[in-house]
């Protein structure tokens, strides 16, 4: 049997040696894909990060308030605040329809009198607040209060601007104005104590620090490469279901299968052969897109892959995500007749277990229900136990549940094809 | 003469279909004949060489080879059978050599032994010096003489060759003939099936004509003309004993 399945694996690498159209999609594709992919995210990244995106500001205020969101915008390091278009002061409509034409992401309207209002606003409370207190006369004096409406801050935003980038600007520009109220009721306490001279402490009490997970001793910032590496080389892995599956299906047309079928060999060597070249291949794979993550992305400006003392557990988890896609690959090729059927329905699905799986967008981002479907994907197992070696230093133990969901799949969907294709000979 | 392969009432009758292939059949093939199983399209020759060769489970009857039940003992029937299908049964970018190797060692042929019976075996049918070339290259009579080598290298007790002939020139099928008799004379047991009359009558000892499934006639090529009145060749007697009507089937 041994010998048997040793010859099977000799022919596989000859058939798969001779095949070049079979050989760029299992080593040239996946290696243009990382590469590509990691470059877009990476550049999408410092994007948001380092270069900045202009935006209309229309300033109805005109005082201190628009002054200091002027000022914020500008300071902060994402945006370059316009104010004049052809040398003309921007509108509110000039804003609206530069936005909504997409030629401006972004337009932030500060209503008239929003300094002066706010300013009143303030005073009026802490005035109620230090009366209350008994720290001044002035409510025997008071007079009728003057009623104060909310303001509103428009922001127009590009319709073709997603909603985590609105999102985020949206978070930013609230935190920029609650900053402005405080500091304003800061200054108002200051003048009704008459303690004009005391400076409060207006820096944030409160601040955020990231605490990086330590690797080695070392902090290990998760970046593009950390994300992107394996995610796009787990979808390269699953992709070998199209050679694989056409392989099989080949196999039936030409008729290498019915004579198979009349020697003395069952389907389980010539299946175990095909799982030990393609469990191969996909380890090939996977270092080709390791060394080029490590060794290549440096030189093209990319950040390198960390890969440092999970090489061991990340080879595991590889081997495994091959066996998934060996078994879903063995029975696409059982079931399907031509390879018309095979080749689109294997690439399709793989992009759809890839999305479900959460290549694309984070399980964690999507709906609840796409959450308990993407549990089922096993190319979220495999993603899974990829970030929990890289980014989240987990040991092997803690990676046993995917790894062995990624074999149990194995099994099942070989079974179900050798179970298949012996129901078929009973014609 | 002991019966090689021993059928009884054997029957098919395909999922869905409203006839059967195979109706009752029983048959004796004899060790060291070459048995011809002569017939119309789908009159049943291919279900009866199919089950033969495990392809396709019979609905009912029984049949041993070898004195092997094949109930119980195919993988063992698999190891004395060799199969020569109608379709080039190769991997198209595999040399010949490759091919033949490989197809050698799922009988368990190997090392120098296996080597040396493809190189024989090429040799005898004109195919040495195209070893190394990729199959695919190869002519529809190359392709034919590699799909024959692949079915007998490993010595079989008996052969099924399923129009082994089919779409080559005449020398290329005289070789695939004259190496199919010496097969025969070093004691393997040829079940043959083909169109060809004229070449079925040469090269058969004993002929079976099967129409709807069953057998119409089983004797020597001599016997069989004889047996029908003013009957040249067998194709005078397939006439008279399948009819003139067109056998299309979907």
């Amino acid at each position: 049997m041994i010998y048997k399945i040793r010859m099977s694996v000799v022919k596989e690498f000859l058939l798969l040696k001779r095949d070049l159209g079979g050989l760029i999609i299992l080593f040239v594709m996946p290696l243009v894909l990382v590469i590509a992919v990691t470059i877009i995210q990476d550049s999408t990244f410092k994007t948001v990060s380092n270069s900045k995106i202009q935006i209309l500001l229309v300033d109805k205020d005109q005082g201190s308030v628009s002054k200091t969101v002027f000022e914020n915008l500008e300071k902060s390091s994402y945006f370059t605040v316009v104010t004049q278009i052809d040398h003309k002061a921007v509108t509110e409509e000039i804003a609206r329809e530069n936005v909504y034409r997409g030629k401006f992401q972004l337009a932030i309207v500060i209503p008239e009198n929003l300094s002066s209002d706010l300013q009143t606003k303030v005073e009026q409370n802490v005035e109620k607040i230090v009366s209350n207190l008994g720290l001044t006369d002035s409510i025997s004096t008071a007079e009728p209060q003057r009623i104060i409406k909310e303001k509103e801050v428009k922001l127009y935003f590009d319709p073709a601007v997603q909603m985590s980038f609105k999102n985020a600007v949206m978070s930013s520009i609230d935190k920029m104005i609650s900053q402005i109220e405080t500091k304003s009721i800061y200054s108002t306490f200051q003048k009704q104590l008459g303690e004009e001279t005391i400076n409060f402490e207006q820096k944030n009490f409160i601040t955020f620090k990231e605490i990086i997970p330590r690797i080695n001793n070392k902090e290990v910032l998760p970046n593009s490469v950390q994300h992107n590496v394996p995610a796009w080389t787990l979808f390269a892995i699953f992709f070998i279901v199209i050679p694989l599956s056409i392989n099989i299906v080949k196999e039936k047309t030409q008729g290498t299968f019915v004579r198979l079928r009349t020697n003395p060999v069952s389907n389980l060597v010539v299946i175990i052969g095909k799982t030990i070249t393609y469990s191969i291949i996909c380890m090939i794979q996977f270092y080709m897109m390791v060394a080029v993550a490590v060794f290549l992305f440096p030189s093209i400006g990319l950040p390198s892959l960390n890969i440092e003392g999970h090489f061991i557990l990340t080879s595991v988890v590889a081997l495994f995500s091959g066996f998934a896609a060996i078994g879903y690959g063995i029975l696409l090729g059982t079931v399907a007749s031509t390879q018309e059927q095979s080749a689109p329905f294997g690439a399709t699905s793989v992009i759809i277990l890839a999305a479900i799986g959460g290549v694309w967008v984070p399980v964690f981002a999507m709906p609840k229900i796409m959450q308990y479907i993407a549990k089922s994907s096993p190319m979220n197992w495999g993603l899974e136990a990829f970030y929990d070696v890289l980014l989240r230093n987990s040991s092997f133990v803690e990676i046993i549940p995917q790894i062995s969901l990624l074999f149990l799949f194995f099994i099942i969907t070989t079974a179900i094809a050798l179970f298949y294709d012996k129901k078929k000979r009973t014609v | 003469m002991q019966p090689i392969i021993k059928i009884e009432s054997l029957s098919k009758k395909y999922k869905d279909a409203e006839m059967y292939s195979l109706n009752d059949v029983s048959l004796d093939i004899n060790e060291g004949q070459i048995f011809g199983l002569l017939g119309p399209n789908g009159a049943g020759k291919t279900t009866l060489i199919s089950m033969l060769c495990g392809l396709v489970k019979p609905t009912s009857g029984h049949f041993t080879i070898d004195g092997l039940d094949y109930q119980h003992q195919a993988s063992k029937i698999k190891k004395i059978i060799g199969v020569v299908p109608q379709e080039y049964a190769l991997y198209p970018t595999l040399t010949a050599r490759e091919n033949l190797h490989y197809f050698g060692s799922m009988y368990g042929l190997k090392g120098s032994d296996l080597k040396d019976k493809v190189i024989v075996a090429l040799d005898l049918l004109g195919l040495l010096k195209f070893a190394d070339k990729q199959v695919q290259t190869f002519s529809g009579g190359m392709k034919r003489r590699v799909n024959l080598i692949a079915g007998i290298l490993h010595n079989p007790k008996v052969l099924f060759l399923d129009e082994p002939t089919v779409g080559v020139d005449v020398q290329s099928r005289n070789a695939i003939i004259d190496y199919l008799k010496e097969l025969n004379q070093n004691g393997t047991t040829i079940i043959y099936t083909s169109h060809h009359l004229a070449e079925a009558e040469d090269f058969c000892d004993t002929i079976a004509i099967l129409d709807q499934g069953q057998i119409y006639a089983q004797e020597t090529p001599s016997i069989l003309i004889e047996s029908v009145k003013d009957a040249r060749n067998l194709e005078d007697v397939f006439i008279s004993l399948t009819g003139k009507a067109l056998r299309d089937d979907i």
